[in-house]
């Protein structure tokens, strides 16, 4: 783990009666690219609030770099915000917005243009200083906004879900330029979002937050593969679940009756939530295939009907109902060239492996 | 053609044209017809109790070269620029505190109470500032009773200050309400960029806040000062003698002189006056009207 920038200790904020916050302790490293996700309403943006300092947490204790901030007011703390909308001063230039920051600056007036324009061309707006703000667009105004930040050099960027009000085409070419910006400058990010897809992209680490709690934190990877509860299962991506039965357990692992696809041994790494006394199986559709005529699963197979084939393009999402079980999961197939599409109501193999379930007990 | 005539009057234009056409006529007939004869007027020569139709610029220079005139012009200017500026001063504050200060479901309650002083008529409105502004008035008994005064204030009644404070206080509201609107219409996360962005509540303010409240000032500023120019009620009634102002001179010139020709010079010249001054103070200020989206 890299040097904390920011620790968070049983951080609580309540609203009056409601608790927006129920206890947030965790630590960002220095440098590290960390997102908030979950869905409106988690608190997540509070805590980005908190950190800024324009809320302060009704109890509990937050450090930036080692200091408390504990009455430390949002103009002096070390760090900087991107605003949801962007909040680009409207009776300024571009130029003006970037620089605004450095007026208590000691640097000459000569030194303070050149920053600007090193940072306004750090984020792709070069030439662009003498316009208008009002004159920009959505993805120029993100631009301004990150220039404007990252010039007074924070210990730590705040990014207030900066991509949601992009289009698809321009969010996928701004999550790409902030990882690069984010390497480029080596400070730490905290990004808040609503989108799985873009805290999987973007993020070293992602803390899915629920009501007010910290639900997992973990990389991407190991979020998506090794979700700790089904509720996160179900906010990243697509998860099936199949109703199961613990048959028994070891300290190594657990032997499971799994409906439609049978008994399986599964490890102890692959159960990662607590106890809740809810037992499913759950597995990615991508970890599900169609087996054509003549194919083998290299592990296991189970029969079943398809039952509803939706087509991407370069992908096809098909709804198998497999034997023996009421609901029918997804499973997702890549076009490669010479795969047929299936028809509805074709019957059909499909093979998994075992080490890609993940049990909820 | 009948066809044409036909598309034409189902057009939307059309449609248009008759929905505006009562007020356009409206407007015609009380404003633009008024101004055009008020203006031919100041160019005519007066013939006692007649206006005798030979075209002259005699009236505008009796107009410019009586010291009369003169004075009571420059009087006029220098009364309603101390109105707008302490009724514009004295609004600011206001309008911030209900803008930003009170609950966003109180506020249409602020709003209605600020524009309680229009229940009762100008005139009346005016009567009362003489019962607290007169020599035995209520601000006068009150000073009095309290010691601290040894005999009642003049300074209060008849004069150009009276007059200042009575139309400060009516144009109270005209000036609150744009700068209200201007101010609501500020972005809120703008402040907090501001702060975020290093600077205190204050530096805030300055940088953010009251440069784009600035089209709310300067449309209080043009909504106070343009009326207060030409006032008649005020200065005569609690304006004294020191405190006539242009349109005093102008009711003269028409109804006591009966001299229509010189009483539309001098209106016309106040009214060129109000115009340059308005249009050289909105080019000052042009930075803050920019469009913006």
């Amino acid at each position: 783990m890299k040097r904390p920038i920011i620790e968070l200790e049983n951080v609580q904020k309540y609203y009056g009666d409601y608790h927006a916050l129920r206890g947030i302790t965790t630590t960002i490293g220095e440098g590290e690219f960390f997102s908030l996700l979950g869905p409106s309403g988690c608190g997540k943006t509070t805590l980005l609030r908190t950190i800024a300092g324009f809320e302060d947490p009704s109890s509990g204790v937050l450090k930036i770099d080692g200091k408390d901030m504990d009455g430390v007011p949002a103009n002096v703390r070390p760090t900087n915000m991107v605003f949801q909308s962007y909040a680009i001063f409207p009776h300024l230039t571009v130029e003006e917005n970037v620089g605004f920051g450095l007026r208590r600056d000691p640097r000459s007036a000569a030194d303070k243009a050149r920053a600007v324009q090193e940072h306004l061309e750090m984020v792709g707006l070069k030439g662009y200083g003498k316009r208008a703000a009002h004159a920009l667009s959505g993805g120029q105004r993100q631009r301004v906004a990150l220039a404007r930040a990252l010039i007074l050099k924070p210990k730590v960027l705040l990014l207030d879900e900066p991509l949601s009000a992009l289009d698809k085409k321009m969010r996928e070419q701004m999550q790409v330029e902030l990882i690069r910006l984010q390497r480029q400058v080596g400070i730490t990010f905290i990004l808040v979002t609503h989108d799985q897809e873009e805290a999987l992209v973007m993020s070293d680490r992602i803390a899915v937050m629920f009501e007010g709690q910290i639900a997992q934190l973990d990389d991407p990877e190991t979020l998506y593969r090794l979700p700790k509860s089904r509720q996160v299962a179900d906010f990243i991506g697509t998860m099936n679940f199949l109703p199961a039965q613990v048959l028994s357990e070891t300290p190594d692992g657990f032997e499971v009756e799994v409906a439609g696809l049978g008994r399986a041994a599964l490890t102890a790494r692959q159960a990662p939530g607590r106890p809740t006394g809810d037992v499913a199986v759950g597995f990615r559709p991508e970890t599900l295939t169609i087996l054509y005529e003549g194919q083998q699963a290299a592990d296991r197979e189970s029969p079943g009907i398809v039952e509803e084939v939706v087509y991407y393009g370069d992908m096809t999402y098909y709804d198998v109902k497999l034997d023996g079980v009421a609901a029918p999961v997804r499973l997702s197939m890549r076009n490669v060239f010479g795969r047929p599409v299936l028809d509805r109501g074709t019957r059909t193999r499909v093979a998994w492996a075992p080490g890609a379930l993940v049990l909820f007990r | 053609m009948a066809n044409r005539l036909h598309r034409l009057g189902r057009s939307e234009a059309a449609n248009g044209l008759v929905l505006v056409s009562p007020p356009a006529i409206f407007a015609v007939l009380l404003l633009a017809a008024p101004l055009g004869l008020l203006f031919l007027y100041s160019f005519l020569t007066d013939g006692y109790l007649t206006i005798l139709w030979e075209f002259t610029f005699q009236n505008y220079r009796d107009a410019w070269s009586d010291p009369l005139v003169r004075t009571v012009m420059l009087r006029s200017l220098g009364v309603s620029m101390m109105v707008t500026a302490i009724t514009v001063l004295l609004a600011f504050p206001v309008a911030y505190f209900v803008s930003f200060h009170v609950r966003p479901d109180r506020k249409s309650l602020w709003l209605f109470l600020i524009t309680i002083p229009f229940w009762t008529s100008y005139l009346i409105r005016v009567f009362l500032w003489k019962v607290i502004l007169g020599y035995n008035g209520v601000l006068n008994s009150g000073l009095l009773g309290l010691g601290l005064i040894d005999e009642p204030l003049t300074f209060i009644l008849y004069n150009v200050n009276a007059v200042v404070i009575t139309l400060a206080h009516a144009y109270a509201p005209f000036a609150i309400l744009p700068i209200f609107v201007a101010l609501e219409k500020i972005d809120r996360s703008l402040l907090e960029a501001g702060r975020d962005l290093g600077e205190s509540d204050l530096m805030t303010f300055w940088r953010v806040t009251l440069p784009l409240s600035m089209s709310g000032v300067v449309a209080a500023v043009l909504i106070v000062f343009i009326p207060t120019i030409g006032d008649y009620v005020t200065p005569q009634l609690v304006g004294g003698p020191e405190g006539r102002m242009v349109a005093n001179i102008i009711h003269l010139q028409y109804l006591r002189l009966d001299n229509y020709p010189a009483g539309s010079a001098i209106a016309v010249s106040a009214m060129v006056m109000v115009t340059a001054i308005s249009l050289l103070f909105l080019f000052l200020n042009r930075r803050f009207l920019r469009g913006r989206k």
